[in-house]
């Protein structure tokens, strides 16, 4: 357990998060108009989005099994019968006056996802549930001195409310959530996770206690967007709790923003007003029932997750289970490692993608799937080491080639003749005429100065342009230098 | 149950009915009857009766995820009583 | 052309079938009857130009034999109805200004089969009341109001919400109208005046493009003045919606067909708890008549029990204004109609509603508001659908024993405007035989079946299993052709 050292003692963070994830599909929840990112301002707004009058809601299939595979992924319990409710409340960009989401019945229950740490140790947090809502349109408050100015492209598309439980207790366990629930969503391809876009959003629920005591006042800090705000703001907001209550006030349970300019929490004016949702079930639609078979089809179909995609890299190719962390965490790279390392070592192809590849990307700023070395010409790299074509060390200057040009590893060695040298031959002349230059260092060798046997090798590298195969080199020096 | 004019503020406000205070006292009245007018309800036992979600006994349907709607952003716009630059126009919210 | 006015639907599509007039006689005959009963209040917004547009392109339809079921006949059309590029008001001011985009499902239906628009007419305001005195756009005046416009003795109500609708069938200034009814805004004002009216089951006419008052109870009917139009407006305006999730899948009957005048062996619920306090004698006594009419053409009384219905009014008056509290709240001046500016957006919207929104909208708005807050969702919202279920069950029961359901449509006869309109509750009361099938979502006609001693019209009402407006229909018939209701009102066009 990690505790936060106050004034008087020790504190306890408690952090229960609601992600809203917007769901991939090509149509609104409840009306046909189309969900693309970054369009003209109320160019995709039908008159049910715009809650016109008479307009009415048609639920999207295809959200739905979204929303049930998201829910398979948290292994989660699916709810053969959920129902819509409407949310009443006022706002400018919510033109219907509320918004359909789902109150007691969602269509996903309790669930769970497992927080890898980045000391390799996981922890498995509980998912309350996850429900399926319209998102609100978009509130420009830039444009103009004294206005704002309503958008409703987004009005109406499908988002999922997932709502854990509150059993995080550390700003990193906080991120490690938000970064493993969005892997899931992205291996399940129901969400794309971009948080910039707003595609992912985190609604952060904080609150501070004494070890061992019951759950403090929480606040809620609204729509934070990356998960590096997450962690600051649950920092900061733990920080001013823990002052508050050690000067002897009391917090008001309250939503709060995080300033992005600031890095501070502030209560949110707008919000402020007492809350009276009126939740009731929609009567323009009814309750939703699943069938039985329909959801065991899905989850029949589900893609390998990262936790047994993990597991199962740990247990087939002996990865560790950092390492094994690192490759799931996104399933691009997952599928990158599988493509190198099938039918070759795996623990090489293992180094080679965590660490020379993910170090080259890291330092271009390239998704792995823009890297200008595919996974089959790092196998085919890591072929020339193995068929001791090229020595580790040259593969290095062959992996910079290549990740510079793009070009196929065994093309550089040809053209740059790295060609490991394997005839004993040469590396017998070349070692006879190192020891020639070096006579006094032969005596000294042999008169018990082992230490002397790195320096040989290095010359005879030199001499070689480090093409020679090392083994060899190691094999022939040590029974010449014998004598 | 008797509703007064604190109370019929209060519910004015969140349906966002500007009611004046001289109109606030009839319709405490008028709320307050038509309450204890639907009351009587107490007397039916709905112990184990299940709320009525739906008159008719059918199933939700779902329709199939293609865009068939939008694109028609002056349509939308025709009616509104404030637009600039394709949007809608509200005075300034603060958040 | 007065006599062109006189007929039936059926009468009308007869005569432009045999070419004894085009439809552009017939609409400019109700084109001129529009304009006549301009003192009723009862349009709100006349379209002629497009109704002769209509016409000539029906007479053209007609001609090259493609013909639809309604082809040619003028109706009118409640203001609740989006209608595509014409103003539509739901006799609210907040709506002041709106002209719809797009074309309401049922009213779509109707012009896909031939039906010419006069105009949309006048109705309570959003539907809210049950006298046609709750419209922005005023009071709508009965047809049978003693005297003659500018001398009316007492100004009568004709019902509502779907007053307007009522009056111009009654008036003969439209073949038929659309009307919508929630808790018994078609059966009463058609009993009210003297015609026929149907709430069809929940689920047959689509809701796409009608305003909403409240989703759970709202359907669309015809109102027209016999049965057999009834039957043909109704197949026109109903049938399976993808736009709407509560639209029923399911084929629509042709109804004229099942107009076969037999109703031999059929069993008539009388509901024993329908004899209520203070109910008229000539409402009792008309009830009775209607029962014996019914047996003397084959068909068996059963008395049935119907033990809920006392609290189906105080249900229906949390659930409506709950739905109703949360569907206006799209009202709010910022994307259509009304705007009241603010200096703020709470202003700009609290503005807007308290000056959009008349005084019955406003009391349903707040008790909807009320029901459904915290702390109070479970002792009136969730009753209320409890209730709703025992109502249900009631009549499940009932159709056990019986075929078909017989009951007076109102428990009173209309009343001046200004009557009873200062306790919401004893307004009310008016609704206490319709509101019972809204909750349970069944088919409920009314049919014209006397005058009472004040020489207004009286109805009876006809309640059926879920989707059988078919026997609806046999029966209404059976009642019409004994009732044998050949009154007029006093001003026609
Ligand atoms: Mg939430
Ligand atoms: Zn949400």
């Amino acid at each position: 357990m990690s505790y936060i050292q106050g004034e008087t003692g020790d504190w306890e963070i408690v952090i229960g998060l609601e992600v809203h994830a917007q769901v991939i599909s090509n149509a609104k929840l409840f009306s046909g108009a189309a969900t693309d990112f970054g369009s003209e301002p109320n160019s995709q707004v039908s008159f049910v989005d715009a809650a016109f009058p008479g307009m009415l809601p048609v639920i999207n299939a295809f959200c739905v099994e979204q929303a049930v595979r998201t829910g398979l992924g948290l292994k989660a319990e699916i709810n053969l019968q959920s129902v819509f409710d409407r949310k009443n409340y006022f706002y400018a960009d919510l033109p219907q006056g509320y918004q359909i989401s789902q109150f007691q019945q969602p269509i996903v229950g309790k669930g769970e996802i497992v927080l890898d740490l980045p000391d390799g140790s996981s922890r498995t947090v509980g998912v309350t549930r996850l429900h399926l809502e319209q998102d609100a349109g978009k509130s420009l408050h830039d444009q103009h001195p004294s206005k704002t100015y309503i958008d409703l492209n987004r009005s109406g598309v499908a988002l999922m409310e997932i709502v854990s439980e509150p059993d995080m207790r550390t700003s990193e366990e906080a991120g490690a959530y938000v970064r493993k629930l969005r892997s899931i969503l992205r291996y399940l391809g129901t969400c794309d996770g971009n948080m910039e876009e707003g595609s992912m959003r985190c609604d952060v629920n904080v609150s501070v206690r004494r070890p061992g005591e019951p759950f403090g006042t929480r606040c809620e800090i609204k729509n934070v967007n990356s998960i590096r705000f997450v962690m600051q703001a649950i920092e900061y907001e733990a920080r001013r709790q823990i002052e508050i209550l050690e000067e002897g006030g009391k917090i008001d349970q309250e939503t709060r923003l995080w300033d992005t300019t600031k890095f501070v929490t502030r209560s949110m004016r707008s919000k402020e007003e007492a809350h009276d949702y009126r939740y009731f079930p929609d009567p323009d639609l009814l309750p939703l029932e699943l069938e039985p078979e329909w959801v065991e089809d899905i989850k029949r179909t589900l893609p390998e997750l990262p936790d047994d995609k993990k597991a199962r890299f740990i247990q087939d190719f002996k990865l560790s289970p950092y390492d094994a962390g690192v490759l799931v965490a996104e399933k691009a790279r997952a599928d990158y490692f599988e493509t190198v390392a099938k039918g070759r070592d795996p623990k090489m192809a293992a180094n080679w993608v965590t660490g020379d590849l993910f170090g080259a990307l890291n330092k271009s700023g390239k998704d792995i799937e823009e890297s200008p070395v595919t996974a089959e010409n790092l196998g085919g790299l890591i072929d020339l080491i193995a068929d001791n074509t090229i020595s580790g060390r040259i593969a290095k200057e062959v992996f910079e080639a290549m990740f510079e040009t793009g070009e196929k590893a065994a093309d550089i060695v040809e053209k740059k003749g790295l060609r490991q040298v394997t005839d004993t031959g040469a590396i017998e002349s070349s070692i006879d005429a190192v020891m020639a230059a070096n006579a006094d260092k032969v005596a000294e060798f042999r008169s018990g100065k082992d230490k002397l046997f790195g320096f040989f090798v290095g010359q005879v590298m030199k001499a070689t342009q480090g093409k020679a195969n090392p083994a060899l080199v190691n094999e022939i020096l040590t029974a010449k230098l014998k004598g | 149950m008797s509703l007064d004019k604190a109370t019929v503020a209060k519910i004015a406000h969140l349906a966002r009915i500007k009611v004046p205070d001289d109109e606030l006292e009839d319709l405490a009245g008028d709320l307050s009857r038509i309450l204890s007018f639907v009351e009587q309800l107490n007397e039916v036992d709905t112990k184990d009766v299940a709320p009525m979600t739906s008159v008719a006994a059918q199933k939700l349907r779902r329709r199939k995820d293609e865009v068939t709607d939008g694109g028609y952003r002056d349509a939308v716009l025709s009616n509104g009583p404030e637009t600039a630059e394709g949007f809608y126009v509200v005075p300034k919210v603060v958040e | 052309m007065a006599e062109l006015t006189r007929l039936t639907m059926a009468q009308a599509l007869d005569g432009l079938s045999k070419k004894d007039f085009t439809a552009v006689e017939l609409t400019e005959a109700h084109v001129g009857a529009m304009e006549a009963v301009r003192p009723l209040n009862a349009y709100i917004t006349e379209t002629p130009d497009q109704a002769l547009e209509m016409a000539r392109a029906s007479d053209a339809r007609r001609a090259k034999g493609e013909a639809g079921p309604m082809d040619g006949l003028p109706i009118a059309v409640k203001d609740l109805f989006c209608t595509k590029g014409v103003a539509t008001t739901a006799a609210s001011r907040i709506l002041e200004g709106f002209v719809p985009p797009y074309e309401s499902t049922v009213t779509a239906n109707l012009w896909r089969d031939g039906a010419v628009m006069l105009g949309k007419v006048n109705l309570d305001e959003f539907a809210m009341g049950s006298a046609n005195i709750t419209s922005h756009h005023g009071e709508v005046v009965s047809p049978w109001s003693p005297g003659a416009p500018g001398s009316w003795s007492r100004r009568i109500v004709p019902g509502g919400s779907s007053g307007g609708s009522a009056a111009v069938v009654a008036a003969r200034a439209a073949l038929g109208a659309t009307g919508t009814d929630t808790g018994g805004s078609i059966r009463q004002p058609a009993g009210y005046t003297g015609i026929v009216g149907i709430k069809p089951t929940y689920g047959r006419c689509s809701r796409w493009g009608v305003v909403a008052y409240a989703s759970s109870l709202d359907q669309a009917g015809p109102m027209t003045r016999t049965v057999e139009d009834a039957a043909i407006m109704l197949r026109s305006m109903c049938g399976f919606d993808p736009k709407d999730s509560t639209s029923v899948d399911m084929a629509v009957p042709d109804f004229r067909a099942a107009l076969t005048g037999d109703i031999r062996g059929l069993r008539v619920g009388i509901p024993r708890e329908y004899r209520v306090d203070g109910m008229p004698a000539e409402i009792e006594a008309l009830w009775s008549r209607g029962v014996e009419w019914l047996k003397a053409a084959g068909a068996e009384p059963v008395e049935i029990s119907l033990p809920h219905t006392k609290y189906a009014l105080a249900a229906y008056y949390i659930v409506a204004p709950a739905e109703a509290s949360s569907n206006l709240a799209r009202y709010d001046g910022v994307r259509f109609g009304r705007r009241v500016e603010g200096g703020s957006l709470n202003e700009l919207y609290e503005n807007t509603r308290g000056e959009g929104f008349g005084k019955e909208v406003q009391r349903r708005i707040l008790i909807g508001t009320y029901v459904l807050s915290a702390g109070y969702y479970d002792a009136y919202y969730l009753k209320a659908q409890k209730v709703r279920t025992r109502i249900k069950q009631d009549f499940d029961e009932a159709f056990r024993s019986c075929d078909v359901i017989l009951t007076p449509t109102a428990p009173s006869t209309p009343f001046a405007i200004g009557d009873n309109s200062d306790d919401p509750v004893q307004m009310y009361l008016n609704d206490v035989f319709t509101v019972p099938v809204n909750l349970a979502g069944l088919p409920g006609m009314s049919v014209p079946a006397g005058l009472g001693g004040d020489g207004l019209p009286l109805g009876l009402q006809l309640i059926g299993r879920p989707f059988d407006e078919e026997t609806l229909l046999r029966v209404g018939q059976a009642i019409e052709t004994a009732a044998n209701f050949t009154a007029t009102p006093p001003f026609m066009a």
